[in-house]
């Protein structure tokens, strides 16, 4: 593979919280423009991986390179070049509260790159427009929203500077199934028109197909497979078997006592 | 666990003196990031509003009630030597010189420290601190600089109001109450009123309202957990905000002391 088009490379990358090891030596490459979806168990360090590679954890081993440049223990304004890559769209939204819906869309380009706020409206109605939110909701303050329409505020916010790293963190739960496919489609949409490359968190097997190029599992901090989307099925592992078929029986066993 | 007092000792000491560095590199790199551009001149202004406006009413009863009080208990004193006539002397530069600044500051502790420590803390468990550092907003620069600077520049404004209603409240005991010549009362405050009684207020107000600001700031940035961290978070803004200022009192009338 041609190493000038690696986009985001970690290499052997660990996170403990106290004595609780999360990410264990993960490794993965993604390459310009590719999709790449993350599957694994609630509480297996998916969220933690990305916020790793964003720097918002700082991994205690290993190393973490955008485009090609090495971003571990980075600061100031190299960090802040850096970031300007990034798009994300946080598990749990993470919209601010005090700022209105438009706002909120707004926020990256008025305040990081200095669209007057006019234009910045614009940008974040048609991107509004096309997470499926009419350009009333944009007057509405995220307390005022659902569950799923606060994610695709999330969404349009998290593509409304069109980063050339994109991060969803499990963009269509809670989502019922036509707007999920929906955001689906917007997620190919943004990877293909603008060349981003992405990578996301599901545990919707269907999105998760449709979306990436790529998957990769983590269990018990590492990643235990990864491959081309169309091979999954043929992965002969049992892991990821039991994974994408939701089975309860098979080697993953879930920490739970019989009622 | 022990509790050997000198275990007990030696470990509240490290935890102090953990605290105090922590809080001295926060307050440090609040200053670094406050002196760069982009400056968010909104986001101080809204500052000054909260911390200035809407103080008032809260400011203003204290300082009426407490110049009444000191009319009051000075003429108890003061009348036993016959020294009535020290009155509006006792009332001006008891205000200006303690009163005002530590009232102010503690009552201003109580609403601004609490609400900072609130609302950054649940933009810290709700992962809107990340996302901000996702949209290249430096978190110290667009939440804490703001805060620091406002509360800096306003509470020596609100002092000055604080004395002055003050004054009303012990003038208007003193003429009503005891009897005293309105216009010999007015003239006996403003003659022997120094520059200096006012200006050291002054500058105290400044240091509490910087004091507020970094303890309300620091203990939301730090809250850990949900709603109860955000909850303890807000106690330890106002206990230690509170405390500070108090010590700090100390220290800056002994500085004023030989003027
Ligand atoms: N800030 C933190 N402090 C302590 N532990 C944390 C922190 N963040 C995550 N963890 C722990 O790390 C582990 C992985 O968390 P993470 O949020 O990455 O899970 P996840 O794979 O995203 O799960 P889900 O699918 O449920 O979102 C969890 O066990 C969690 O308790
Ligand atoms: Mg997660």
């Amino acid at each position: 593979m041609n190493a000038a088009l690696t986009k985001i490379s970690l290499k052997g990358v660990r996170k403990s919280f106290g004595p609780k090891k999360v990410l264990d030596g993960i490794d993965v490459e993604v390459d310009a423009g590719q999709s790449l979806v993350i599957i694994g168990g609630s509480g297996s360090g998916k969220s933690v991986l990305l916020k790793c590679i964003l720097g918002l954890l700082r991994p205690e081993a290993g190393s973490v390179r955008i485009d090609g440049e090495e971003t571990v223990g980075i600061n100031g304004t190299d960090r802040a070049r850096v970031m300007k890559k990034f798009g994300m769209l946080f598990q749990g939204g993470a919209l601010f509260d005090s700022l209105r819906v438009w706002q909120n869309v707004a926020f990256g380009p008025i305040q990081a790159d200095g669209v007057p706020a006019p234009k910045a409206k614009e940008i974040a109605l048609a991107k509004l427009g096309a997470v499926g939110l009419p350009p009333e909701v944009g007057e509405l303050y995220p307390a005022e929203l659902s569950g799923g329409m606060q994610k695709r505020v999330s969404l349009a916010r998290a593509i409304a500077r069109e980063p050339e790293i994109i991060f969803f963190d499990e963009p269509t739960t809670g989502l019922d199934p036509i707007m999920a496919d929906v955001i689906n489609d917007l997620i190919v949409k943004c990877v293909r028109d603008l060349g981003a490359t992405a990578i996301s968190i599901t545990h919707d097997m269907a999105s998760a197909r449709k979306i990436s190029d790529r998957v990769a599992m983590i269990y018990e901090g590492k990643l235990i497979w990864q491959g081309a989307t169309a091979e999954i099925d043929q992965s002969n592992d049992p892991y990821v078997d039991q994974f994408i078929h939701g089975r309860a029986e098979g080697p993953i066993k879930m920490q739970v006592r019989k009622l | 666990m022990t509790l050997a007092p000198l275990t007990l000792l030696g470990r509240m000491t490290l935890a102090f003196m953990t605290l105090v560095g922590s809080v001295t590199m926060f307050a440090t790199q609040a200053v670094v990031q406050g002196f760069r551009p982009p400056y968010y001149r909104q986001q101080i202004v809204r500052q000054m509003l909260e911390i200035g406006y809407y103080s008032l009413p809260v400011v203003g009863l204290t300082a009426i009630f407490t110049g009444m009080v000191l009319a009051l208990q000075s003429y108890t004193g003061f009348a036993r030597f016959s020294a009535e006539a020290a009155i509006p002397q006792v009332v001006v530069v008891s205000l200006t010189r303690e009163l005002g600044p530590v009232l102010a500051g503690l009552m201003v502790a109580g609403r601004v420290g609490a609400a900072m420590a609130a609302e950054i803390g649940t933009m810290r468990v709700t992962e809107q601190i990340d996302a901000l550092t996702t949209l290249s907003t430096d978190p110290f620069r667009y939440l804490v600089a703001p805060r620091l600077i406002a509360a800096v520049l306003t509470l020596p404004l609100l002092v000055l109001v604080a004395d002055l209603i003050g004054v009303l409240g012990g003038y208007l005991v003193a003429v009503y109450k005891l009897d005293f010549n309105d216009l010999t009362y007015l003239k006996n405050t403003i003659d022997y009123l120094q520059f200096d009684d006012v200006f050291s207020g002054v500058v105290k107000a400044a240091v509490f309202g910087f004091l507020i600001a970094l303890m309300g700031c620091y203990q939301g940035y730090n809250s850990k957990g949900g709603a109860q961290g955000v909850g303890a978070a807000t106690t330890a803004a106002v206990v230690s905000a509170s405390i500070l200022i108090l010590t700090f009192n100390y220290f800056l009338t002994e500085a004023f002391f030989a003027r």
